[in-house]
C-alpha cells in the first residue's frame, strides 16, 4: 500500500499546484521509496512478533497435549469422558437459551426505540453498556446476594440457579446484541416496512416476527455466535453459581490429568475460533443480502 | 422500578397519544427490557450499594469505606491498577503498531482480514483456557521455558521470574489486550485520510513531522480512549488470574472472590464496599472512554 501512494498523490496534487511545482518530485521520490522499503520491513517485523505471540502459547498447549502416550490418547480420553460431554452440552444449552431470551428482549426494544421513541435511545444504550461497568464478578456477587434470601430465593434449587445463570448471561449479551440489532435496523428502512405491513393488516407481533426479524438475520447471527462463544467460555458466574458448565470443568480437570486439560483448552479455543469465523463469513455476505431485501 | 420508569416514559407519551389507535399496546415492547435489566442488573448492583453502607447489623455506616483505605486493601487496588495500566499501555502501543502495520504498512491485504478474525478470537480468549495455554508455554516445564533452557541456555526461572506473579499475569493479559486494541483502533486508522499525508509531504513535512503534527493529534482521542477501555478490561478480569494463580494473587477481583467464598476475615459488607470501589473505577474509565470516543468522531468520519 505504501509504495504506489506517492505517485498517485503526486499526480493528484499536481493539478492543484500547477505544472511548475513538479520538477523536483522524482529525485525526492526516489529517496522516499527507499525509506518506505525500510519502514515496510519494520512493519513486517511487528507483524511477525505479533504472530509469534499469538501462536506460541497455542503451539505450547498442542505440544503438551500430544505428549500423552499412546498418541492422541488425551483426545480420545476427553471424548469418552462423560463429564466433558455433559458440561459442554450444559454450556451450549445455556448459550442457546441466552440467545433466545436476549433476542426476544432486544429486538422489540431496539425496533421500538428506533421507530417511535428515539428520545429513549441514550437511556437504553446506557443500560446495555452497564455490563462493561459491572464486571461478571460483581454481577454474580450481587445476584447471589439479592436472590439468596427468602422472598426471592433462587439460589436454593438447581432450577433457580439455572435461571440466574441464563439471566446473567443475557445481561452480558446485551452490549453485543443491542449493537448488532441496532446496526442491522439502521441498514433497513423500518419505517416503510412497518407502514407497508400495517397497510396490509399485520399486527405488531406479525410485523416483528415476519418482517423485521428475517431482515435482521445477519446481525442476529453474528450477535448470536458472539454470545455463544462468550457463554461457553464463561468461568466466573458459572463457578460462583456452582453450575456444571464447561469452563469450571476445564479449570478443575487439574493436576491428575494435565494432558487432557491441554486438549480441552484447545477444544475451547477451537469453539471460539469457529464462532468468530462464522461471524466473519456472515459479515461478508451480509451487504449483498441486505441490498436484495431492501431493493 | 416505578421511579425509574416514570422519567423514561415522560418524553414519549405526548407524541404517542395522537397515534394511540395505531400503536395499540406496542410500547409494551420496551417493558420486558427495562424489567429484565432492573431485576438482573440494577437491583443486584443496588443491593451491593446499599450493603456497602451498612454494618453487619444493618445500621447505616461509612465504616466499610474507611476500611477500603487500610494499607492491605490499598495494596490490593494498587496491584490491580498497576497490572491494568501496564497491560493497557503495552497492549495499546503494540496493538496500534500491529493494526497500523496491516492497514497502512504495505503488508499484503489478506493479512489484514486474517489479523482481524484472529483478534476477534484472541480478544475473547480469556479465562481458564488462556491461563492454561500460558502455563503449558511459560510455566516451569512449559514449551518456551524448556526451549530457552535447552537451546539457548537461558533459564527463565533462574532469577525472580515466575508466571504466577504480577509480571506473569501481565504477559498473559496482553494476549487479549492487544487484539482488543486492534479491533477498536482499526476504524480510526482507516479514517486517517491519505490526502492529509500527501498534503503534509507536498509541503515538505518529514514522516516524523507528519506523525507529530497531523496523525497523532487526530488519533490521540481514539488511542487514549481505547487504552482506557483496555484498562477497564483488565481491571475487571477475574477468571484468568484465578486459574493462573489458584486464587493467590492480590488483586481486587480475587479479593472479592475470597469474600464471596467466605474465606478468612469474612465480612460481606466490606466485600460490598470492595465491589463499589471497583464499580466506581470502572465507571470512570468507561465514561472517559465514551467522552474521548465522541471527541475522536469529529475528525474520523
Amino acid at each position: 500500500m505504501g509504495f504506489p501512494n506517492p505517485s498517485i498523490g503526486g499526480s493528484a496534487v499536481q493539478g492543484a499546484l500547477g505544472p511548475g511545482e513538479h520538477g523536483s518530485a522524482p529525485a525526492r521520490g526516489a529517496g522516499r521509496v527507499r525509506g518506505r522499503y525500510l519502514t515496510r520491513i519494520a512493519w513486517w517485523l511487528v507483524f511477525i512478533i505479533g504472530v509469534l505471540y499469538f501462536f506460541i502459547p497455542l503451539y505450547g498447549t498442542l505440544d503438551f497435549s500430544l505428549k500423552s502416550k499412546p498418541f492422541l490418547s488425551a483426545y480420545t480420553a476427553i471424548l469418552n469422558d462423560s463429564q466433558f460431554v455433559s458440561t459442554l452440552t450444559y454450556s451450549f444449552v445455556a448459550g442457546i437459551l441466552t440467545i433466545i431470551v436476549s433476542v426476544l428482549i432486544i429486538v422489540p426494544t431496539a425496533f421500538w426505540v428506533r421507530l417511535k421513541y428515539p428520545g429513549l435511545r441514550p437511556i437504553i444504550e446506557f443500560i446495555t453498556l452497564l455490563p462493561f461497568v459491572i464486571p461478571p464478578i460483581i454481577l454474580v456477587f450481587g445476584l447471589d446476594n439479592t436472590y439468596g434470601t427468602q422472598p426471592l430465593a433462587l439460589t436454593n434449587s438447581d432450577n433457580g440457579l439455572n435461571v440466574l445463570l441464563v439471566a446473567a448471561y443475557v445481561i452480558l449479551s446485551f452490549p453485543y446484541m443491542y449493537r448488532a440489532v441496532d446496526t442491522g435496523l439502521r441498514a433497513i428502512d423500518i419505517q416503510s416496512l412497518t407502514e407497508a405491513s400495517q397497510s396490509l393488516g399485520a399486527g405488531w407481533i406479525r410485523i416483528l416476527w415476519q418482517v423485521i426479524l428475517p431482515n435482521l438475520r445477519t446481525s442476529l447471527l453474528s450477535g448470536a455466535f458472539l454470545t455463544l462463544a462468550i457463554v461457553v467460555g464463561e468461568f466466573t458466574i458459572a463457578t460462583f453459581l456452582s453450575r456444571p458448565a464447561f469452563a469450571p470443568f476445564l479449570g478443575l480437570v487439574g493436576d491428575e490429568r494435565p494432558y487432557e486439560q491441554a486438549a480441552l483448552a484447545l477444544v475451547s479455543f477451537g469453539i471460539t475460533w469457529v464462532a468468530m469465523i462464522l461471524i466473519a463469513i456472515i459479515g461478508r455476505n451480509s451487504r449483498s443480502r441486505i441490498r436484495v431485501t431492501v431493493g | 422500578m416505578t421511579n425509574a420508569a416514570l422519567p423514561l416514559s415522560a418524553p414519549g407519551t405526548p407524541s404517542a397519544r395522537p397515534v394511540r389507535r395505531r400503536i395499540g399496546w406496542g410500547w409494551l415492547g420496551i417493558v420486558p427490557f427495562l424489567l429484565f435489566a432492573f431485576l438482573f442488573l440494577i437491583a443486584p448492583t443496588a443491593y451491593l450499594v446499599v450493603g456497602s453502607f451498612q454494618n453487619a447489623k444493618g445500621a447505616l455506616t461509612l465504616e466499610n469505606f474507611q476500611q477500603l483505605f487500610s494499607p492491605a486493601i490499598i495494596a490490593t487496588y494498587g496491584n490491580s491498577i498497576e497490572i491494568s495500566l501496564v497491560t493497557a499501555l503495552a497492549g495499546g502501543i503494540f496493538g496500534f503498531l500491529l493494526a497500523y502495520a496491516v492497514i497502512s504498512g504495505g503488508l499484503p491485504g489478506i493479512l489484514r482480514s486474517a489479523l482481524m478474525t484472529f483478534s476477534g478470537v484472541a480478544s475473547n480468549f480469556a479465562g481458564v483456557p488462556l491461563a492454561l495455554a500460558f502455563i503449558f508455554t511459560l510455566g516451569r516445564v512449559g514449551l518456551f521455558t524448556i526451549f530457552m533452557r535447552t537451546v539457548l541456555g537461558v533459564d527463565l526461572y533462574a532469577g525472580d521470574f515466575s508466571l504466577y506473579t504480577k509480571l506473569g499475569l501481565e504477559i498473559v493479559y496482553l494476549y487479549f489486550q492487544f487484539p482488543l486494541m486492534i479491533l477498536i483502533i482499526a476504524p480510526a486508522i482507516d479514517g486517517l485520510k491519505k490526502d492529509w499525508r500527501e498534503a503534509a509531504e507536498n509541503m515538505g513535512a518529514s514522516s516524523f513531522q507528519y506523525w507529530r503534527h497531523v496523525a497523532l493529534p487526530i488519533l490521540m482521542p481514539s488511542l487514549l480512549g481505547t487504552m482506557i477501555l483496555l484498562f477497564g478490561n483488565s481491571f475487571g478480569a477475574q477468571a484468568t488470574a484465578y486459574q493462573l494463580t489458584g486464587g493467590f494473587i492480590d488483586i481486587v477481583t480475587i479479593a472479592i472472590s475470597r469474600q464471596m467464598r467466605g474465606d478468612v476475615l469474612y465480612d460481606p459488607n466490606l466485600g460490598y464496599a470492595l465491589a463499589m470501589g471497583m464499580v466506581v473505577i470502572m465507571a470512570i474509565s468507561i465514561t472517559a472512554y465514551s467522552l474521548l470516543q465522541r471527541r475522536s468522531e469529529r475528525w474520523l468520519k
